[in-house]
């Protein structure tokens, strides 16, 4: 059979990451220390898996409603008042995903049209100009930049709206950069935003990850929840990436569409994960906490490294990313991740993962202990010194 | 200072200024403090963990648990001193519950410490009986964990 011909177009066409070759071999190598890998080295804590468990041993084992379980969108309800002061209804304006990509994905289905325009910050996470593209719709990035914090600015996004703009998807705190958006930022934004139809899809995944200044949502400023989808999850910030539960709060009319979509898709999301999570989101602020003061001093301590072995850095604020020029080696992204890769040792992504814009920087995680961040550290100086 | 201490805990071997940045204060202000806590005593030492299995050296590590009778106006205190005078004696705890002092013996072999209990221990005046318990293996020794490092399950690059 000629399956090419047979494939729906816009899957075939959609392009696997460029740079999967470059990952295959970094997982086939031997000996890599690796700052590429984009969720927490923590495991779980302790108590949440736990309920995970306690869930299978009552065998808590059955679907549960399509919106999730109703205890678990109370508590999700109470923590946005708690950490962000929204306020959502849990039975109408809170729908729990199996993952907040899943989230992201139902949101672009339900409101974007063939043709529709979607615009994006760039450099950001890899999901969303693929689900566009399958919705036909046009994704249109944003390019932002050091120099503005790799924040968002009004004026750019003012200059990318046309009259076929639907929706903006705002990927803050930030994965690659560690851009986040101030209520400044958010304001301004949402300036912008008053008085038209576009919706905002706020990729919040990392809002518990940001370092001295706390998270904002753009849902929290005056007259954007009523045109918001907010999109978090469990992943991040509890060290359960591979539990697959996240979640997204909007408007009803909304949430009601994405509701059919993920019934029909997915019916619930797992039922262990969900016990699990009620668990985290009750008692598991302090686990947060301690988490994110690790990631702080690992965050301080690899920007500083990186400034001090030649690479210039932008101080992130958020996530647990820096994201280091590189353009002084006159290398491209994808050619300093592979030589150093081939000759170091050290996996680091390449800026272009992200975006086009991405070309001049790399990413490195620091999910990691210091000892491996200094071990890495060490290597990429004595590349840098050979180069 | 708490801060600082729990990272020394880990690695006493971060430089100062490591611990300056992570920390987020000046490297001079690392200084001054881990010097001030040598001075009041708070940091005692630094020391290696050593993983003494990895040689082929011949070491055993006993935990005694010893009854002794209190004192008159010295308590335990009297006896605990003398004991954590013998060089074998690794370290001396006062414990609650069912016995008085634990105490941590290393020596050559099982027959050393053995001896060492029967000989010097044992026989100590005030003390009413001894219960020797020998490692067979240590997994985790001062917060670190001794067996070999599990390999990290989340591969090398994922965004």
């Amino acid at each position: 059979m000629d399956y090419q011909s047979l494939m729906n177009p816009r899957a075939r066409d959609l392009k696997p990451s460029g740079i999967r070759k470059f990952f295959d071999i970094a997982e086939e190598m031997e000996d890599v220390i690796s700052l590429g890998v984009g969720e927490p080295d923590f495991k779980t804590p302790w108590h949440i898996r736990e309920a995970g468990i306690h869930s299978l041993e009552k065998a808590k084992t059955r679907y549960t409603a399509n919106r999730g379980l109703k205890e678990l969108r109370s508590e999700i309800a109470a923590y946005m008042i708690r950490k962000f002061h929204i306020e959502y209804q849990p039975d109408s304006e809170v729908l729990v995903t199996v993952g907040g990509s899943e989230a992201i994905d139902a949101a672009i289905r339900v409101l974007v049209c063939p043709g529709d325009e979607v615009l994006f910050a760039a450099p950001s996470f890899v999901c969303y100009e693929p689900l566009i593209t399958l919705g036909q719709a046009v994704p249109v990035p944003i390019v932002t930049r050091a120099k503005d914090n790799f924040a968002l600015t009004a004026a750019d996004l003012a200059a990318a709206i046309t009259d076929k703009t639907k929706l903006l998807i705002l990927p803050y705190p930030n994965n690659p950069t560690g851009g986040i958006l101030r209520r400044k930022n958010l304001e301004e934004i949402a300036q912008v935003l008053r008085g038209t139809d576009i919706f905002v899809l706020s990729d919040e995944i990392y809002a518990e990850l940001t370092y001295g200044e706390k998270h904002v949502s753009i849902a929290a400023i005056e007259g954007m929840q009523e045109r918001t989808i907010l999109v978090s999850g469990f992943s991040k910030c509890y060290s359960m990436t591979g539990w697959r539960l996240g979640y997204a709060c909007g408007p009803a009319p909304v949430l009601s569409q994405m509701t059919k979509v993920h019934q029909y898709g997915i019916m619930s999301a797992p039922t262990t994960s969900q016990y699990a999570a009620i668990e985290a989101l009750r008692n598991g602020d302090a686990d947060i906490d301690k988490m994110r003061e690790k990631y702080d001093m690992r965050r301080r301590f690899i920007v500083d490294g990186l400034r001090r072995i030649g690479l210039s850095c932008f101080e992130p604020e958020g996530a647990f990313y820096a994201f280091p020029s590189i353009q002084s080696t006159g290398l491209s992204s994808e050619e300093f991740c592979e030589r150093l890769l081939y000759s170091h040792k050290v996996a680091l992504v390449p800026g272009t993962a992200f975006g086009a814009c991405g070309e001049g920087f790399v990413r490195a995680s620091y999910c990691e202990s210091i000892e491996h961040i200094r071990t890495a550290l060490e290597r990429i100086e004595q590349f840098l010194g050979e180069l | 200072m708490d801060k600082l201490l729990t990272l020394l805990e880990k690695n006493a071997r971060f430089t100062n200024a490591e611990l300056a940045t992570m920390l987020n204060v000046s490297e001079e202000a690392v200084a001054s403090q881990i010097k001030e806590l040598e001075n009041q005593g708070v940091i005692k030492g630094y020391k290696p963990l050593v993983d003494w299995d990895k040689i082929a050296n011949d070491r055993v590590t006993a935990m005694i648990e010893l009854k002794v009778t209190p004192q008159r106006d010295a308590g335990f205190e009297e006896i605990a001193e003398t004991i954590m005078e013998m060089e074998e004696v690794e370290s001396v705890y006062l414990m609650s519950g069912g016995y008085d002092l634990s105490v941590l013996v290393r020596g050559r072999t099982f027959q050393e410490v053995a001896m060492f209990v029967a000989k010097r221990l044992a026989p100590m005046k005030n003390v009413l009986s001894t219960a020797t318990h020998f490692v067979l293996r240590r997994y985790k020794d001062m917060g670190v964990e001794l067996a070999d490092k599990k390999l990290d399950d989340r591969g090398t690059i994922s965004l």
